[in-house]
C-alpha cells in the first residue's frame, strides 16, 4: 500500500468516521440493552433524560469524564494504565475490514476475516492486563478467568470459520458476501450449525451471559475491572459493547449474507442483521443464569469443539466426494 | 474509677499494633492445612460485608486455593442492635415493632410469634376471627419471603435481574394489600396482644383470590423459567449438599432442614393457632442441595396459597380488632413458644418477674443457625458454588445479629 499525503485527509476521515460509529453504537446499545432488559422485567427501563431515556447514557458519559481518575496504590502502573487501549484500540481496529454495505468498507484486505479474527483476540491481554495490574484479588480472579474462557472458545469460533472460507476459498469479506448471493450460508445445514456454533463461541468472546464468567457480579464484584473509575472503566465498557458489534457483524457478514438483501440500501440491511443478532445476544443475557467456570470449560473443549470439528470433517469430505 | 485503673494496667503497645485484642489461634495465618503435598498460595478473599452477594452486612472470611474454598468463617455482628435488651426496656405492646425488624422479609410473622408468646404469657384468649386473619397475614407474607429468596437467588446464579424482578412484581401485590391493611410496606406492626391493628378491607377477598389465581400461574412460569432450566440444573443440582445429620446437629430449620428430607414444619409437628384445620403438604427435598432448597420454597409456596385459600373460605364474621389494653401485667413466669416463619423456627423466651416489662426476651432466630453451618457445606466447593449456596440458605442479617 503506497502512502501519499493527499490521502491522509481521506484516512483521517475514514478514521474518525469509525471511531464515531464505535463510540455512538457503544452509546446507543447502553441504552438500548437498558431498555432491552426493562422490556423482559416489566420496567419502563430509562425515562428521565430526553425522550424514552434516549440521553441518559451521553449524560453518563458526561459523568464518567468528570471522575475522578482513581490509581490503586499497589498496582503495576504501567501495565494498569495500559490495558483498557489495549481492549479498545483492537476493537476499533477490526471495524477496518466489515463490509457494512455495496461499497461502504475501509478497506477490503485480501486476508479479512484472519485480520479480523487475529486482532480481536489482542483483547485478552487487556483484560489480563487488568485483572493482574491492579493488584485486587477479585481483579486477578477475573482476569485469569477471563483468558481462559477466551481462549478455549476462540477454538470452536475459528473452526466454524474455517467452514465459512472452504465454502468460499476466500478470506476477503466482501468475497464472501458475494459468495452469498445466491442463498444465505445459514440455509445449508452444514454451515447452519457452523453459525449456531459460532454464535455460543462469540456470547462466550464477549463475556456476555451465560458465559460472564470475568465480570460474574455476585462473585467477584465487577471482575477484571474492578479498580477502574471514570473515563479508563468507560473505556472498558466501549471495548465491551463494541466487542459484541464485531461479532454480530461477523456473524451477519459470514452466515447471514452480510449487506446484502431487496429493496432497502445496503447499509440498512446490514445494520438490521447485526442489531438483529444483538438484539438476540440480548434475549439470551436477560433470560438465562451464567454456567460456572469448569462447566463452561468443559462445554468449550467436550462439546462445542469436538461439534465444530465434526462438522468441518464431514462438511470437507463431502465437497471433497461432490 | 475502677475503670480508669483498669485503662492504666493495659499495655499500650496492644492498642498500637491491635495484638493481644483476639484470640491469636483465630487468626487466618494460623488455620491448620487440611491438605498436604504441593499446592498454590493460598487467597484469602474477604467478601463482604459489602458485596453484591452477600445479602446484608455479612463478612465471609474464604481462604481459596486457587477457586475452590478450604475454608469459610461467617463474621457477623455488623447489625447488632441490642434488641433483646431493649426488649427488657420496653412494655410488651412496645415491643412488637421491634419484631418487624429481626427478619424484615417476614415481619408479619415475626410479629405474630411475639404475640403469640405474649398472649401465652398472659394466657389470654382471642376470637376466631383474629385467628383467621392472622393466619392469612402470615401466610402472605410468607409467600412474599420466599419470593425474594428466589428471586435473589437466581440473582446469585447470574441471571442478571429478570427472575427478582419478576419475584418483586408479585410480592408487590401482597405490600400492597398490606400496605392498605397497616400502612407499612416492610414493617407492618399488624398484630396486637389480643388482636390485630385493622380489619380487613372490604375487597380483600377478592383481591387475595385473584392473587392466588394470578400466582398459581406465576408459579407455572417460574418453573419453566429456572427450575428445570438446563444451566440451572447444572448449577444447583448436587450443589452445597446438607445432609440431614449435620442439619438436625446444627439445629438448622425452615425450607433448609425440609430440603434435607427431614419432614419438620411447627405448623404440622405442634400446630399452633388453628393449623390443624387447614389441609396442607410439607414439601420435602430428595438430596439437600440448593436445587433442592429451591424446590422446596417454591413448593411452599403454592402451599401456602392452599392454606390462605381455606381460610378465606372459613372466615368467620366477627371482630378482628378487639379491644385492647395500652399496658399488660404479666404474671410472674417464663414461657417460650416457637412459630414457622419463612426461614425456620422462631422462638421467643420471655420471662416475666410480673412487672409490665419482661425481665428477659430471648429470641432463637432461624437465621443464625442455617448461617451457622454453611462452612460445613460449602468447604471444597467451588467459589462460584460458595455464591450459589450462601443464596440458596436465604439469611436476612437483621434477626442474625438482632
Amino acid at each position: 500500500m503506497s502512502f501519499a499525503p493527499e490521502k491522509l485527509w481521506w484516512l483521517l476521515a475514514q478514521g474518525s468516521m469509525i471511531l464515531g460509529f464505535v463510540a455512538f453504537s457503544a452509546m446507543f446499545l447502553v441504552w438500548w440493552e437498558r431498555k432491552v432488559s426493562a422490556l423482559f422485567q416489566n420496567r419502563l427501563g430509562p425515562m428521565t433524560v430526553g425522550w424514552q431515556g434516549t440521553l441518559q447514557t451521553a449524560a453518563d458519559s458526561l459523568k464518567l469524564l468528570l471522575k475522578e481518575n482513581i490509581i490503586p496504590s499497589g498496582a503495576d502502573k504501567l501495565i494498569w494504565w495500559l490495558a483498557p487501549f489495549f481492549v479498545v484500540v483492537p476493537s476499533v481496529m477490526v471495524f477496518l475490514t466489515i463490509p457494512f454495505g455495496e461499497k461502504l468498507i475501509v478497506h477490503d484486505l485480501n486476508v479479512g476475516i484472519l485480520f479480523v479474527t487475529s486482532v480481536t483476540s489482542v483483547c485478552v491481554l487487556g483484560i489480563f492486563m487488568a485483572g493482574w495490574g491492579s493488584n485486587n484479588k477479585y481483579s486477578l480472579l477475573g482476569g485469569m478467568r477471563s483468558a481462559a474462557q477466551i481462549i478455549s472458545y476462540e477454538v470452536p469460533l475459528l473452526l466454524s470459520v474455517v467452514l465459512v472460507i472452504m465454502e468460499t476459498g476466500t478470506l476477503s469479506m466482501q468475497g464472501i458476501v458475494h459468495a452469498q448471493e445466491s442463498g444465505w450460508f445459514i440455509l445449508k445445514p452444514n454451515l447452519a450449525i457452523a453459525f449456531l456454533v459460532y454464535l455460543i463461541s462469540a456470547t462466550a468472546e464477549v463475556n456476555r451471559v451465560p458465559f460472564d464468567i470475568p465480570e460474574a457480579e455476585s462473585e467477584l464484584g465487577a471482575g477484571y475491572h474492578t479498580e477502574y473509575t471514570g473515563m479508563k472503566f468507560a473505556m472498558f465498557f466501549i471495548g465491551e459493547y463494541t466487542n459484541l458489534v464485531i461479532v454480530s457483524a461477523v456473524a451477519a457478514t459470514l452466515f447471514l449474507g452480510g449487506w446484502q438483501g431487496p429493496i432497502l440500501p445496503s447499509l440498512v440491511w446490514f445494520l438490521l442483521k447485526v442489531y438483529g443478532i444483538i438484539f438476540l445476544l440480548m434475549w439470551v443475557r436477560w433470560t438465562l443464569p451464567r454456567v460456572r467456570m469448569d462447566q463452561m470449560m468443559s462445554f468449550a473443549w467436550k462439546v462445542l469443539t469436538p461439534m465444530a470439528l465434526l462438522n468441518l470433517l464431514i462438511s470437507g469430505w463431502l465437497m471433497v466426494n461432490s | 474509677m475502677d475503670r480508669y485503673e483498669l485503662m492504666g494496667e493495659m499495655d499500650t503497645k496492644d492498642i498500637k499494633t491491635g495484638e493481644g485484642w483476639f484470640d491469636p489461634a483465630h487468626h487466618p495465618s494460623n488455620h491448620p492445612e487440611p491438605v498436604e503435598g504441593l499446592r498454590s498460595e493460598e487467597l484469602i478473599v474477604n467478601m463482604g460485608p459489602q458485596h453484591p452477594s452477600t445479602h446484608g452486612v455479612l463478612y465471609l472470611e474464604l481462604r481459596l486455593d486457587g477457586e475452590v474454598v478450604i475454608d469459610c468463617r461467617p463474621h457477623i455482628g455488623y447489625l447488632h442492635r441490642s434488641c433483646e435488651k431493649i426488649a427488657e426496656n420496653r412494655t410488651y405492646t412496645q415491643f412488637i415493632p421491634f419484631t418487624d425488624r429481626l427478619d424484615y422479609l417476614g415481619a408479619m410473622n415475626n410479629n405474630l410469634g411475639y404475640v403469640l408468646a405474649v398472649e401465652k404469657l398472659l394466657n389470654l384468649q382471642v376470637n376466631e376471627r383474629v385467628h383467621y386473619v392472622r393466619t392469612i397475614t402470615a401466610e402472605l407474607n410468607r409467600v412474599a419471603s420466599h419470593l425474594i429468596a428466589l428471586g435473589t437467588f437466581a440473582q446469585d446464579l447470574g441471571a442478571y435481574a429478570t427472575p427478582m424482578f419478576y419475584c418483586f412484581n408479585d410480592r408487590e401485590k401482597i405490600v400492597e394489600l398490606f400496605d392498605e391493611l397497616c400502612g407499612g410496606r416492610l414493617t407492618y406492626n399488624y398484630m396486637r396482644i389480643g388482636g390485630v391493628q385493622t380489619e380487613l378491607p372490604a375487597y380483600a377477598d377478592k383481591y387475595i383470590k385473584d392473587f392466588i389465581k394470578y400466582e398459581r400461574q406465576k408459579l407455572k412460569e417460574y418453573n419453566e423459567l429456572l427450575t428445570y432450566n438446563a444451566i440451572f440444573l447444572a448449577r444447583t443440582k448436587k450443589v452445597g449438599i446438607l445432609k440431614p445429620e449435620v442439619a438436625i446437629n446444627y439445629s438448622v430449620t425452615g425450607p433448609m432442614l425440609r430440603a434435607s428430607g427431614v419432614k419438620w414444619d411447627l405448623r404440622k409437628e405442634e400446630p399452633y393457632m388453628i393449623y390443624d384445620r387447614f389441609k396442607f403438604d410439607i414439601p420435602v427435598g430428595a438430596n439437600g442441595d440448593s436445587w433442592d432448597r429451591f424446590k422446596v420454597r417454591l413448593d411452599e409456596v403454592s402451599e401456602s396459597l392452599k392454606i390462605i385459600e381455606q381460610a378465606l373460605g372459613g372466615l368467620p364474621a366477627g371482630n378482628a380488632v378487639s379491644k385492647v389494653n395500652k399496658v399488660y401485667k404479666a404474671p410472674p413466669g417464663e414461657v417460650y413458644l416457637r412459630t414457622e416463619n419463612p426461614k425456620g423456627e422462631l422462638g421467643f423466651y420471655l420471662v416475666s418477674d410480673g412487672g409490665l416489662k419482661p425481665y428477659r426476651n430471648k429470641i432463637r432466630s432461624p437465621s443464625f443457625s442455617n448461617l451457622a453451618v454453611l462452612p460445613e457445606i460449602i468447604r471444597g466447593l467451588n467459589i462460584s458454588d460458595a455464591v450459589c449456596v450462601l443464596g440458596s440458605t436465604d439469611i436476612v442479617m437483621g434477626e442474625i445479629d438482632r
